[in-house]
């Protein structure tokens, strides 16, 4: 395969700061046992790509626990596979002791994965996209039209809540070339916004590297595409898929709870050809006992239910104790509830004990967060 | 790296399960699937693993692909090591010729080049198709302590039932002088659990002595454990206690898979410190619809559930159409229930289909028996099938409709 992927775990940490303040956005666990960088990894490895490098930045603890060696993908491989490329500071010079601040500066402290990789494409993605997308498809289209990059892009209407406010915007002519990208201006009007996901030559990258060295670019669209849209061929991909972007934790909450409807899950999850891959936890199935009352939820394996639990998301080892009504909630990893607990519009971070007779309610416009390992 | 094993396993996987009819017919006993997301192996490969045992070879036979596929390198339960893992070891041709396995004994011994060449100092043979979790280490410090050449792991059974089993009379300090395989009049109601602890050496010139014995029927249990209790060997029995089940027939299968539920289940799996690992595909979370009703049950990831399902174990992937009923059931990985369908009291093999509208046995305190549904067989819409059946091929289908 002459394609090779980068995944970048930290871009849009900011987004979910309740969430992020113990992970990378990488490692935030989305859809009963994912997490979110399980999404744009599995669409490499179902599109055949096996050298696959995570750029860090901090926090990333949860990622590498997540990632181990990478078998769980299927890429514990001698020649290629996963690799984790922790953030590099030099301990001399301009940038002593610091650390990348945007995308471009990221990507210049992978220059060294970049180079010695012996592929023609690479396949760029964030982590805060949820789509099941065909990236050969992609790749594809990017070798048919002799691009530099094509950059994956979706429609949006302009009252969407998920579009983040770092997006960028993208103006396309008929045969798909790009024409120019600007930042979005939350609340201006919106077409067609970059996914953030990405192929692009090699070898143009490496230049584009250098180059914004030695010229002190830091802005990956402003100073590359966008100022080198006339003479540079850069097309986009409309994709027209599912796609849910997590922007903040009530789109989190919103964006978990459409995975009650089957369109989004099937859409999501997909066909048997292009499974999402995460770690096993070797967890039992779970075990509802003659008490339980599940209707209209996403379930894990390795919990208990003894109580009621309408559409709400359940992830691994959670525990509903008797009498207990969990109604509109998200119950993250072992996630224990003790008897006539009720909780709505909650989410619980993971470890979280919410002990018996507690009552919480937030609201679907304000979901009430617990923090990790807090005990109620 | 050590260049020695203290302790070698060897999983006798070759059996072919002929009570368990239709569930083995492609397919070896101990890969017939179990709880949900499990297959009988996984229990005897997991305590090796979480008994520290990390060499296992495993003797197949029968039907091994489905075991052999599963199986792999043994990554699932860590045993996909440089020196040890899990390694299939499947009969052979030699410079003498070819040999099946022809008894359990036998089979061991065609292997003693295997387990020498980890130069173990013990021995422990298993068998593949119990549902139990046991800590090996501490029957192999019984072992060392009791300074024997073999020690058998023994469970207490009911007398009534004790007739069933290999049963052991042992004097106080454990040491066995009796052993009796089925007996009619039992003496005792120590079973043996068809585990066993041998010292290597011991092992190696009983099976040596065996295998030159033309009239024996190489077996532990007939042939090697009596000659060795008549030539007073130091054998003693190790007493275990917890949850043991010989999944051999279709009813203790059925069983077994029952103790799995309850706000206290017999059978618990989510022992965070005795994990049973398993390979599995990646699967999606399973799905409750908004008109589910799910009581008493085990259900797994992938399922998506839209009937109702009570006191029932359900595989990975299983789909429940709206309007469908399972009840007092096992059903496998990947089966569908079609709108409206009936399951009662029945065990429903991998991706087997059930149409709409079918009605597959009768209420437990009605039926005869348990009714089986064998792998991939389709199962046309609206078609009754009786209690206590066995449907192994589409053939036993249209029978049963001219009739």
């Amino acid at each position: 395969m002459e394609v090779a992927g980068l995944i970048f775990s930290n871009i849009h940490n900011s987004s979910i700061p309740e969430l992020t303040g113990v992970r990378t956005m990488a490692s935030v666990p989305f859809g009963c046992r994912y997490r979110l960088v399980d999404f744009p990894l599995s669409n490499m490895v179902n599109s055949g790509i096996t050298k696959i490098g995570i750029i860090t930045h901090n926090n990333y603890q949860s990622l590498m626990d997540h990632i181990g060696t990478g078998k769980d993908w299927d890429l514990a491989r001698r020649s290629g596979g996963i690799k984790i490329l922790p953030p590099f500071i030099t301990t001399d010079g301009v940038n002593k002791g610091r650390l990348y601040t945007s995308r471009l500066e990221a990507l210049m402290g992978v220059t060294n994965f970049i180079s010695r990789c012996t592929e023609d494409y690479l396949v760029l993605s964030d982590c805060d996209g949820i789509c099941n997308l065909d990236l050969s498809k992609v790749i594809d289209s990017h070798i048919e039209n002799g691009a530099d990059v094509t950059i994956v892009t979706r429609k949006v209407s302009t009252e969407s809540m998920d579009i983040a406010e770092t997006s960028k915007v993208v103006t396309a002519d008929d045969e798909g070339r790009i024409r120019d990208i600007v930042s979005y201006i939350p609340g201006e009007v919106a077409d067609e916004i970059s996914t953030n996901i990405m192929v692009i030559n090699r070898m143009f990258l490496l230049n584009v590297i250098s180059d914004a060295g030695a010229h002190g670019y830091t802005d990956f669209y402003h100073d590359i595409i966008a100022a080198r849209a006339k003479k540079a061929k850069f097309y986009r991909y409309l994709y027209e898929g599912i796609y849910i972007q997590v922007t903040s934790l009530v789109s989190y909450f919103q964006n978990s709870m459409k995975l009650l409807d089957p369109a989004v899950r099937n859409g999501i999850f997909g066909t048997e050809k292009t499974p999402v891959y995460t770690k096993l936890r070797n967890s039992a199935p779970t075990r509802y006992t003659k008490d339980a009352k599940v209707v209209n939820s996403y379930v894990a394996d390795g919990c208990v239910i003894e109580g009621t639990v309408e559409n709400s998301i359940l992830f691994r080892g959670v525990q509903v104790g008797k009498g207990t009504v969990i109604k509109n909630s998200i119950l993250l990893q072992d996630t224990f509830t003790g008897n006539n607990v009720t909780l709505n519009c909650v989410i619980t971070d993971k470890n979280v004990v919410v002990r018996d007779g507690r009552m919480l309610s937030g609201h679907e416009s304000m979901p009430f967060f617990i923090p990790k390992g807090s005990m109620v | 790296m050590l260049r020695k094993k203290e302790c070698v396993a060897m999983l006798l996987a070759g059996g072919q399960g002929s009570r368990l009819y239709a569930l083995t017919e492609k397919n070896a006993k101990p890969a017939v699937a179990f709880g949900g997301k499990y297959r009988i192996i996984d229990f005897t490969l997991s305590n090796c693993v979480n008994s520290g045992i990390d060499t296992v070879g495993v003797l197949t036979q029968y039907q091994p692909l489905v075991l052999n596929d599963y199986i792999g390198n043994g990554l699932p339960w860590d045993l996909d090591r440089a020196y040890g893992g899990v390694k299939i070891l499947p009969p052979y041709q030699g410079k003498n010729g070819a040999d099946w396995y022809k008894g359990t004994a036998n089979a061991i011994y065609q292997n003693l080049q295997f387990i020498n060449r980890y130069d173990p100092d013990y021995v422990l043979i298993l068998s593949g198709d119990h549902i139990y979790k046991m800590d090996y280490a501490k029957m192999l410090d019984y072992h060392k302590k009791m300074n024997a050449d073999c020690t058998i792991a023994v469970i207490d059974v009911p007398l009534e039932e004790a007739s069933r089993f290999g049963i052991m009379s042992v004097d106080e300090e454990g040491k066995i002088f009796k052993f009796s395989e089925k007996p009619k009049n039992p003496d005792s109601t120590l079973a043996s659990m068809g585990i066993y602890i041998f010292s290597k050496d011991v092992l190696a010139r009983y099976l040596t002595e065996d295998a030159q014995n033309p009239s024996s029927s190489n077996d532990f249990g007939k042939n090697i454990i009596p000659n060795m209790l008549q030539a007073k060997e130091r054998m003693y029995a190790y007493p275990f206690s917890g949850y043991w089940k010989d999944v051999g027939t279709i009813s203790s299968l059925w069983e077994a898979n029952m103790d799995l539920l309850g706000e206290k289940p017999a059978l618990c799996m989510n022992d965070e410190d005795w994990r049973i690992y398993s390979r599995h595909k990646a699967h999606s979370p399973q799905f409750v619809g908004a008109d589910a009703k799910i009581e008493n049950s085990s259900i797994t990831e992938g399922c998506e559930i839209h009937g109702t399902v009570k006191n029932s174990v359900l595989g990975a992937g299983v789909e429940v159409q709206q309007g469908a009923v399972v009840e007092d059931a096992v059903i496998m990985e990947k089966v569908v229930i079609g709108e409206n369908a009936r399951v009662t009291y029945a065990i429903v093999d991998e991706e087997a289909w059930i149409g709409k509208g079918t009605s597959i046995g009768k209420s437990k305190n009605e039926a005869a028996g348990i009714t089986v549904i064998g792998a991939g067989i389709r199962v046309p819409d609206g078609t009754v099938v009786e209690d206590d059946k066995m449907i192994s091929g589409i053939a036993d289908l249209t029978q049963k409709e001219e009739a």
